[in-house]
């Protein structure tokens, strides 16, 4: 049969095969990597930092434990309370995605994404990479004082959980990972149409840190009503995206979540990470589409 | 079997690479006026106002040309190369480029051409551009062994192979675009668009970007379209020159024949024995400039012949020479004609 592709030029092109996309996409988590291993000084100090706000957190339950006679509030003991704040920060290790919306709509500002346009290479592929590459760097930097933290608060938790709940305490980090990263590429399309996104990045981190569970488990607000009868607030949270960045595996490690609920709320998140992942690219789809009548 | 109908865009020797028919593009821009009550007012209500950056250009290129689009800043040069590497979609009109609508941005369009933005890095910042390299190796699905004989190639030419391994900000202007033009000729495309690519070079550097370019296209037959603003580059590349300005070409022809068709004089200098008197180069009729014994005359091509003589047998002449007028001249000349004609399309 004679070669369709072949040109009067003999081609430089390597035939594409079912894999080419895969391939592209390691060498581009490959070279992000290298990128972000030039960083790691600042890395190692963004991630000490980071231990600082659970401890003012964990003196401030202290003093409300102090301060009232129960044993727990809402279902947590002072220990459930620390356990709580040291695995939300295990989830928003996965779920935060600090610069992405900021860099996306600053490469349409300044013009640098030009290049994901005449480049036959996928630009939210591309910011998957990156992103997994800015990830391990900081997982590999980040293990040893999590390592610390987590021996010395050891008595603060209670036993390992059974396997079961083990799979889907990781199955809950890798979607709050993805979740976090289509919310906040997403967010950051919005440049296409806004110059300056700050001021409704701002905002968003406002909602997502009073709805993800970041200040005080959701469960806390399982009694609060929404005055429509037999809805609490909690009932409303979990079928909002928030939770499942930060709250959500926390929850799951600890037991509060289980059988038929756990499976359900697996399924939320999951349907979330379809539903922005889909959002992200009609964003861009159309973002792009914007940029090239307007301008450029 | 013979391979005669590709099934592809058709692109034999001779035939058009890019062919472009009444090409516009309007922008829309805000005006906003002066002061900070104007700009509450703005808040609420704007005016905006169309800015045509092209107003309907057409124009065919071959493969293999190389060709130079001049004009003055805001002319449309950079919207025009814009459109043409699908960027940009137009307000009318159409293009092809390589058989392809270029603002279609299918992948197989992508593959075969390749813009180079002066100011704008397509290589890693804090990585060596090798690693550029690979990664444009993957996304152009280049073969590996093509890909090393390309590079090799490229970077040799250009006398940059050490300056690959090493960390591209830590790198010169010149160095660098050096090095973004090796990224961008990897998968050999059919068809470079170079916008600006000697700006802020230095001559070494623009003269060595110069003999690459030749280079590469004599070899290659690649097609290349430049925006430049440095007449060196057009007198050193490009024997086709398209002057745009105000959206519109205004020539599009050798480069020999802007000369012929805009140019009422030549530069004659002369070395004289001393300082003339005043009024004695004056009396030839001529606009003169005068410095110590060197003197510089504009005379009309038509009359050359007959004056030249003339004042070599009246004055004691040391030295002569008779230049075109600078190209710069003849372009700016070139494009103050052009600022003039939408005036005159107005009134018309």
């Amino acid at each position: 049969m004679s070669n369709a592709a072949s040109t009067d030029h003999a081609s430089p092109h390597a035939t594409g095969g079912p894999f080419a996309g895969l391939r592209i996409w390691f060498t581009m988590l490959a070279i992000c990597l290298e990128e972000r291993l030039v960083y790691r000084g600042d890395f190692i100090i963004g991630t000490l930092m980071r231990f600082l706000p659970i401890v003012t957190q964990v003196f401030l339950w202290t003093a409300v434990f102090n301060a009232t006679s129960k044993a727990d509030i809402a279902g947590y003991s002072r220990n459930d309370i620390v356990a709580y704040y040291l695995l939300t920060m295990v989830t928003r290790a996965f779920s935060s995605m600090p610069g992405l919306s900021g860099g996306i709509s600053r490469s349409v500002r300044d013009g640098s994404v030009k290049k994901y346009l005449v480049q036959p290479v996928d630009y939210v592929a591309y910011l998957l990479a990156a992103r997994i590459a800015h990830k391990l760097v900081y997982y590999i930097v980040a293990i040893l004082p999590f390592a610390g933290v987590f021996y010395v608060c050891r008595s603060y938790f209670p036993p390992v959980p059974d396997a079961v709940t083990i799979v889907a305490y990781v199955l809950s980090l890798v979607l709050s990972f993805l979740l976090g990263f289509f919310m906040e590429a997403t967010l950051g399309m919005l440049g296409f149409w806004f110059l300056e996104v700050s001021s409704i990045i701002f905002a968003y981190m406002l909602v997502q840190y009073l709805l993800s569970g970041h200040m005080f488990p959701i469960d806390m607000l399982a009694d609060i009503p929404t005055g429509i009868a037999g809805v609490s607030i909690a009932d409303v949270i979990r079928w909002l995206p928030f939770e499942y960045t930060a709250y959500f595996p926390a929850a799951v490690w600890l037991g509060k979540i289980q059988g038929a609920t756990l499976a359900r709320d697996l399924a939320i998140e999951a349907g979330w990470v379809v539903v922005m992942a889909v959002a992200c690219r009609i964003a861009w789809w159309r973002g792009t589409r914007r940029y090239s009548a307007f301008g450029g | 079997m013979h391979n005669s109908n590709r099934g592809g865009p058709v692109d034999t020797d001779g035939a058009a690479v890019i062919t472009v028919d009444s090409l516009a593009k309007e922008y829309r821009v805000y005006d906003k006026p002066e002061g900070l009550l104007a700009s509450v007012t703005g808040l609420f209500h704007r005016t905006n106002r169309l800015v045509e950056a092209l107003r309907g250009v057409s124009l065919t290129v071959g493969r293999g040309e190389f060709v130079a689009l001049l004009g003055p800043n805001g002319a449309g040069k950079t919207t025009f190369l814009k459109l043409l590497s699908g960027i940009i979609t137009p307000s009318r009109g159409t293009a092809r480029v390589l058989g392809h609508v270029p603002w279609e941005r299918t992948d197989d369009f992508r593959r075969r051409f390749a813009l180079v933005m002066g100011q704008r890095n397509q290589l890693w910042w804090d990585l060596p551009a090798a690693e550029s390299f690979r990664l444009h190796k993957e996304i152009y699905r280049i073969e590996p062994a093509r890909f090393d004989r390309t590079r090799d190639e490229l970077v040799d030419l250009l006398g940059v192979r050490k300056l690959m391994l090493q960390p591209v900000r830590e790198l010169s202007l010149g160095e660098r675009m050096k090095l973004e033009l090796v990224a961008a000729l990897l998968h050999e495309p059919e068809v470079l668009f170079l916008d600006e690519p000697t700006i802020g070079l230095d001559v070494v550097a623009q003269h060595t970007i110069h003999g690459f370019l030749k280079a590469v296209q004599a070899e290659r037959r690649v097609t290349v379209v430049l925006t430049t603003h440095y007449m060196k580059d057009v007198a050193a590349l490009c024997e086709r020159v398209v002057v745009i300005t105000h959206g519109s070409i205004l020539h599009d022809g050798p480069l020999g024949e802007i000369v012929d068709r805009f140019t009422t004089h030549k530069i004659v200098t002369l070395d004289l024995d001393a300082t003339p008197a005043p009024g004695q180069m004056e009396r030839f009729g001529f606009p003169c400039e005068i410095r110590g014994p060197r003197v510089t005359l504009r005379i009309d091509r038509t009359r050359i012949a007959d004056v030249l003589p003339e004042i070599l047998r009246s004055e004691s002449v040391r030295d002569v020479s008779v230049e075109d007028v600078p190209l710069e001249e003849i372009v700016a000349t070139l494009f103050r004609a052009g600022a003039a004609a939408p005036m005159a399309e107005a009134t018309a």
